[in-house]
């Protein structure tokens, strides 16, 4: 018998992890890999070597490393809790919109414990609108837009992040997510149906370069209004510093040699 | 003549799409026509006579950028009819220090350092709501010692009333009552105190860490806080009997600042604003965490919708917070145990311990490090300089600040660093109601209701 007959042997689950330890993931994404079915792991990005090296010779021998970067993929239902209750009356409050829910929601993911509905950017007043009026979802408060920038992912570079409290129903949360690509940077405004999010957008369009379509007065809020370009986008670019001693310079932080 | 003294004229270029720092069209559209009085330097007479001379009540004021005691440096726009505001505008970002950018750029641990600079007078409240949000996408919340809760709670509560107590001594000083202010900080004081004696530091602490906090409370913590909470309680009482049956001041603040529940419920308004109007929404009891489900308390209320109701709710609950700091000091003292998670890949390997030459790295650790264990100096070394990495996902984590919801969204893409971390800031959405509290009231009344809101700045800009 070879040893890795042995292994098939032992334990289908503790050769699975074998294998993926070999790949070079975390306890967490073999977790994602192995439960399947309910959610397929997404592969959003690669991960090249370990320690940022990314100019000249990396000697470090990790530079050969290679591995996935797993996030949740769309669940399957039940989703558990309370969120079935909230597809369900999404659902039912859809009808006789603009958009069934079909076409408004993209998908829908359960990770960690928390709901995030993936909205198609055309459709998001609409849900918002139901999110907030339908007596048995009733969301009353949207607590901010947080942008993310994510360059690699073409097609949905930046997202726009959404969290959604309801204190009738006891303070259950749901958030929503839409993501347009760099080149068309135009996701509907929610103003009209929370007024909570003026100021919220604002810093995001400052912030991301999101522009809120029908928002009533998208100016920059916190950098100054003669500012060019958006900081917290991934590609904005960062000062190093001079050092007064032959020329030398600190490079910016994002070409720093630091971990990955 | 040497060139020096020349004056030269700046170049203005063509207004035209080349011209990244031109004023939008909008922008010079509006101001076409209007009159522009600068008041910096000159006769004030001047001004006034320039300004009758055209016999136009509706004037622009710029109420800042100024620093109104200590909530940062905030502008209101403020259009004036006589004394009667018409149209207020909040103007920000002039403490926009860019945190969140820097977190992305520091490991997770590191970015403790930075969110607590966010809000400086609720520091403990960003520590323990980024915390909270990576230890969920950790998937360690269970894991979390129960004493670290409780010392977390402990120092979130003394928080809550250090921040009540500068909202209500700089909201007198804004009024014209000093007194208020020497009470407030002398209160204010004695909790600084025992939280320097835990952290080291009496703001800016970085105390609370994913995994626990930083370190166990130093010996003779538990007396100091027996000592500290009846003090407070005497102080607070001072306190209420300066303010709460005050003439003066309850004509400065009955009835100032109104905002109605759907006004609140419109505008996402939050805390002490949102309580005002009689509805007990506290996420300590809605959605708790760090175990404050298990504390005796009360979610203090009112109905009068305004700056005075507010000021009476400040100072119920830090009533209501020193009743929760008597139950943790109590379950401090019963109970020994540890203060970070058991893992060791994201435990902080050291405990600081005061030697001879100050307070560092504990002799024992040391020791172990350097003496005995090749494979803990790895460990710490590791830890330190790479961090720990977390997985792909994202998390989002609100917690009841003296402000009201805190909360705070992170992204991570499964490195050593945060990919996002942002803050919903309670005073950036609230700050949103000046419009709403000020329009049709008079110019005195908008710095009681902008103080009833209890921004800082500091949080609002990041």
């Amino acid at each position: 018998m070879s040893d890795g007959e042995k292994k098939d042997d032992t334990n289908a689950v503790n050769a699975d992890t074998t294998k993926d330890q070999a790949s070079g993931l975390t306890p967490h994404e073999i977790e994602l890999a192995q439960t399947g079915g309910a959610s397929e792991p997404e592969v959003v990005g690669v991960r090249h070597g370990m320690f940022g090296a990314t100019q000249g010779a990396d000697t470090t021998g990790y530079s050969g490393l290679v591995r996935p970067i797993l996030v949740a993929g769309a669940s399957e239902r039940p989703y558990g809790g309370y969120f079935d209750e909230i597809a369900d009356n999404l659902e039912r409050g859809l009808v006789g919109g603009t958009a069934s829910y079909g076409e408004a929601v993209d998908r829908v993911v359960v990770d960690r414990g928390e709901m995030t509905i993936h909205v198609r950017r055309e459709h998001l007043v609409a849900v918002a609108r139901v999110l907030r009026d339908d007596a048995s979802l009733r969301f009353e408060i949207v607590t901010g837009v947080s942008g993310v920038h994510y360059p690699n992912r073409t097609g949905e570079e930046l997202h726009a992040v959404y969290h959604f409290l309801s204190i009738t129903h006891g303070g259950r949360r749901v958030r929503v997510e839409v993501s347009c690509p760099d080149d068309d940077r135009h996701i509907p405004s929610i103003v009209s149906v929370y007024p909570a999010n003026d100021w919220h957008e604002r810093e995001t369009w400052d912030m991301f370069g999101i522009e809120f379509d029908g928002h009533p007065a998208l100016t920059r809020i916190l950098m100054p209004d003669d500012w060019p370009g958006h900081p917290q986008r991934k590609d904005y670019p960062l000062g190093g510093i001079p050092v007064e001693y032959k020329g030398a310079t600190i490079p910016p932080p994002d070409q720093r040699r630091s971990y990955n | 003549m040497s060139t020096h003294t020349e004056f030269t004229q700046t170049e203005v270029p063509e207004p035209g799409a080349n011209d990244v720092y031109a004023t939008s069209v909008a922008d010079e559209q509006a101001s076409e026509g209007a009159h522009v009085f600068n008041a910096a330097g000159g006769d004030w007479n001047d001004l006034v006579d320039e300004a009758t001379s055209l016999g136009e009540e509706r004037i622009v004021v710029n109420m800042g950028p100024q620093h109104p005691s200590t909530h940062g440096v905030l502008r209101l726009i403020l259009e004036i009819d006589g004394e009667t505001v018409t149209e207020a505008r909040a103007g920000i970002g002039y403490l926009h220090t860019g945190i969140e950018k820097n977190m992305e750029y520091r490991t997770w641990v590191q970015g403790v350092t930075f969110c607590t600079r966010m809000d400086y007078l609720t520091p403990m409240f960003q520590e323990a709501a980024y915390c909270l949000a990576i230890e969920k996408l950790l998937g360690i919340t269970d894991q979390i010692p129960e004493r670290a809760s409780v010392i977390r709670v402990l120092m979130m509560e003394m928080t809550r009333i250090s921040s009540h107590l500068i909202c209500l001594g700089t909201g007198g000083m804004e009024m014209g009552a000093t007194t208020v202010m020497t009470v407030a900080f002398r209160e204010r004081e004695r909790l600084l105190r025992v939280i320097e004696m835990v952290t080291g530091l009496r703001m800016n602490n970085a105390y609370i860490r994913p995994g626990g906090v930083a370190q166990d409370l130093p010996p003779g913590c538990i007396d100091a806080l027996r000592e500290m909470v009846p003090e407070v309680r005497r102080g607070l009482g001072e306190l209420e009997a300066l303010l709460n049956e005050n003439p003066i001041l309850k004509g400065r603040t009955v009835d100032v600042g109104v905002l109605n529940l759907a006004g609140c419920m419109a505008l996402g308004i939050t805390g002490p604003v949102l309580r005002s109007t009689g509805l007990p929404h506290d996420l300590r009891k809605l959605d708790p965490y760090c175990g404050y489900e298990t504390y005796d308390f009360e979610i203090k209320t009112r109905t009068s919708q305004d700056a005075y109701g507010r000021l009476r709710i400040r100072i119920d609950e830090m009533y209501e917070s020193l009743k929760i700091i008597e139950q943790a000091t109590d379950r401090l003292q019963a109970n020994e145990g540890p203060v970070m998670v058991a893992d060791k890949k994201i435990a902080w390997p050291a405990q600081l311990a005061l030697g001879s030459d100050g307070l560092g790295n504990s002799l024992d650790h040391i020791r172990e490090i350097m003496g005995t264990s090749m494979e803990s100096l790895i460990h710490h070394f590791k830890l330190v300089t790479e961090g720990f990495r977390v997985p792909a996902g994202q998390a989002y984590v609100a917690i009841e600040s003296p402000k009201g919801e805190l909360g705070c969204h992170v992204v991570s893409d499964g490195g050593t660093r945060p990919y996002r971390a942002h803050f919903r800031d309670p005073s950036f959405n609230n700050l949103q109601a000046v419009a709403a509290m000020c329009e049709g009231s008079q110019i005195a009344d908008v710095i009681v209701a902008v103080a009833s809101i209890d921004p800082v700045m500091g949080g609002v800009d990041r």
